[in-house]
């Protein structure tokens, strides 16, 4: 079965958008509560590379697309998150389930302050110790 | 008693995109964790690009790396063409042959970069030297086809910058078949050397669960087993319409990645005369005007690994959101894994092994924690690893293999 | 002239650090020494600690975190250390001047001898560079 279905057949109503581009780009959006269990089915269960992580600042709040990539397919899949609250943008962390997303996540919560939880090192990466706190570069306004 | 010392491997480290500052605990000759502490680099490229026209980002990503100049820039304008509809549907044909052989250039150039300062850590300072002497003629042909040694300046959206002459084609082949012999005498010298075996071999070892856990990309995958390519996958460049193949070895230490990176070399040096025997005549770039408003994603396999960015634009002349994932940004993080368990003297060549940098361990120093006094500088550490290549030539010598 | 100086100009040790760049100044440093170009020759050599250096050779636009290492190595250095900015982000900062994570520039933080301008430096340039830095000490600075 293609892996579309499956991920539609499994997530079901948890999936609330869908779109796919004619360039085999896959989005589609979850609840930020539903992203642990979207992101086992498609890692371990599916065996995609989680490639990277990209978060934005949007008027409507802070956007996280986890870019998912099955090695050997041509399609990218990318899990949407949307985080309305942006005094308080808190996300589960997948740092727990795959170290592969720790500096990921570091960099987005230095560069948005969008906080991770159950991270496990969550602490500065790329910026320097004088940096103030509470100042985020990649923020907007 | 055992007394536990930190090696820091820094602080900063020019020679990689993301520059790392490692903190080995050594305990004895053993190395028990390491901390990778990086940001000496960084320079906000992704913040800058959202200050600066469709056009002016291309030439800005290219500085990212220098030595993957041609990756970031190809994989940036994927993702923005990602938005008009594709790389095949909107770019010359002929455009799109001359980016697959100005990225497989850089390939070689990269790779034999690497390879000399691999040989530079294990004290071949010989395979350095002629390495890089190899190296120059491929300079040249960058210098050639796009003006410039580094930072080629060649891709923009919708095709190219320049064209490749017709007078530059026999120049570029006649390269490539002087290269052939020296990439024989590499393979030989590097398969066949008992030493650099010893030394090599079951280093550094990265099982393939481990890359699948660490979301480890490129060569260093490759040399563990795991079939992704992503020449292959991605649909880029014309790499559909040419005989080539991935090179996957299974071991996953040292020794594998090296030969991967060797063996990717005589792919590359095929990929290109192939490309300029079909490459066709026409059009080299499609004027692109404006960018519609959307999300693009383009990914490049740079020669350490996948390149990602990502791309929104919101139909004005900049992106209002550029993410960039450099392929060392995951290898590197991987080195927590494939270091610990090593000795000091292997740590250099392991930590090199994902094609990290040169810089980072020319500035290695030993401090010992408790006076917090250098007892050994950057030198020394190379000059450990050497030795110990010395040693096991010597132990060969005397018919005493695995002595030292 | 000065004793230390003169001694100085027989043959130049070359330590080489990066603020902040994109690598090609640096390859193309080490470029230097490798067999087309062969600085060694000339008894210039690039060594691994700036305690034996006479030149430091500085590349990269000047970033916050290794700003702070930079003032450390120069207090560090034996005196007279010469200053060499090599590449236009050395020089100027480039493109990255309007960055949040970059300082000002080099010649405000250290006493900038030589300028090598060039994205990156041909080989060419910086062992003419080097001539020319030659020449200056010989003519007393």
């Amino acid at each position: 079965m293609d892996k579309r279905d499956i991920i539609k057949k499994r997530l079901g109503a948890k999936i609330i958008s869908w779109e796919e581009t004619p360039t085999h780009k896959i989005y589609f959006g979850v609840k930020k509560e539903d992203i642990l269990e979207t992101a086992r089915l498609l890692f371990r269960e599916l065996g995609l590379r989680f490639s990277t992580a990209s978060a934005t600042d949007t008027p409507s709040g802070f956007e996280i697309i986890y870019h998912f990539v099955p090695d050997g397919e041509g399609q990218v899949y990318s899990v949407r998150l949307m985080l309305e609250d942006k005094k308080q943008a808190q996300v589960d962390s997948l740092t727990p389930m795959f170290p592969g997303a720790e500096w990921i996540e570091r960099e987005i919560w230095e560069m948005l302050g969008i906080n991770f939880k159950n991270h496990p090192n969550l602490k500065r990466l790329l910026l320097a110790e004088d940096w103030p706190e509470g100042d985020y570069p990649l923020r907007k306004g | 008693m055992s007394h536990k010392i930190i090696v820091p491997i820094g602080p900063y480290h020019p020679l990689q995109e993301e520059p790392e500052f490692f903190q080995l605990f050594v305990e004895g000759e053993r190395v028990e964790d390491i901390d990778i502490i990086i940001g000496y680099n960084h320079r906000g490229i992704e913040k800058l690009s959202e200050s600066k026209h469709f056009d002016q980002v291309a030439f800005l990503v290219e500085r990212i790396c220098g030595i993957c100049s041609s990756s970031h820039p190809y994989a940036y304008v994927l993702a923005v063409e990602d938005i008009l509809g594709g790389e095949a549907k909107i770019v010359p044909e002929r455009a799109i042959y001359i980016r697959t052989i100005v990225d497989e250039l850089q390939r070689i150039h990269s790779h034999l970069l690497w390879l000399g300062l691999a040989g530079h850590f294990i004290g071949y300072n010989t395979v350095w030297m002629w390495a890089w002497k190899y190296r120059e003629p491929v300079l040249d042909c960058f210098e050639m086809i796009t003006g410039n040694r580094n930072n080629y300046g060649m891709i923009k959206i919708g095709g190219v910058r320049r064209d490749i002459k017709d007078e530059d084609i026999p120049v570029l082949k006649k390269t490539l078949d002087e290269l052939s012999p020296a990439l024989d005498m590499f393979k030989g010298a590097i398969m066949d050397d008992p030493v650099i075996k010893m030394r090599l071999k079951g280093v550094g070892v990265l099982s393939r669960q481990q890359i699948i856990d660490w979301c480890v990309v490129g060569p260093t995958a490759r040399a563990s087993g795991v079939n992704m390519d992503v020449r292959r996958d991605a649909g880029y460049g014309v790499y559909d319409r040419i005989n080539w193949s991935v090179i996957i070895e299974k071991d996953g230490d040292v020794f594998a990645k090296t030969i991967v990176r060797i063996l990717e070399m005589y792919e590359s040096v095929g990929i290109i005369r192939q490309c300029l025997d079909k490459m066709p005549k026409g059009d080299i770039d499609a004027d692109i005007k404006d960018i519609p408003p959307g999300e693009g994603i383009g990914r490049v396999e740079a020669p350490r690994g996948e390149c990602f960015h990502y791309i929104k634009s919101d139909g004005t002349n900049r992106p209002i959101r550029h993410k960039i994932r450099a392929p060392s940004y995951m290898n590197v993080a991987s080195n927590k894994v494939s270091v610990i368990g090593s000795t000091i003297s292997d740590a250099t060549i392991t930590l090199a092994a994902v094609d990290p940098c040169y810089c980072c361990t020319e500035r290695l120093a030993v401090i010992n924690r408790a006076d917090n006094k250098k007892v050994m500088n950057g030198w020394d550490l190379i000059k450990l690893s050497q030795e110990k290549t010395l040693k096991l030539k010597e132990g060969l010598e005397n018919g005493r293999p695995g002595a030292g | 002239m000065d004793f230390r100086l003169k001694a100085l100009t027989k043959s130049i040790w070359i330590f080489h650090a990066s603020v902040g760049s994109c690598n090609n100044c640096d390859i193309e440093t080490l470029d230097c020494f490798t067999p087309r170009f062969d600085l060694e020759r000339f008894g210039i050599q690039l060594i691994g600690s700036l305690r034996h250096a006479d030149v430091l050779l500085i590349t990269g636009a000047m970033n916050r975190k290794a700003v702070v290492r930079m003032k450390r190595l120069y207090e560090q250095a034996p005196k007279p250390c010469l200053v060499v900015a090599c590449g236009t982000c050395a020089c100027s900062q480039h493109m990255f001047k309007e960055s949040y994570n970059v300082r000002e520039p080099l010649d405000k933080i250290l006493p900038v001898d030589l300028y090598i301008p060039g994205c990156p430096p041909k080989p060419e340039a910086i062992i003419s560079g080097v001539i020319k830095l030659l020449n200056k000490v010989k003519r007393g600075k």
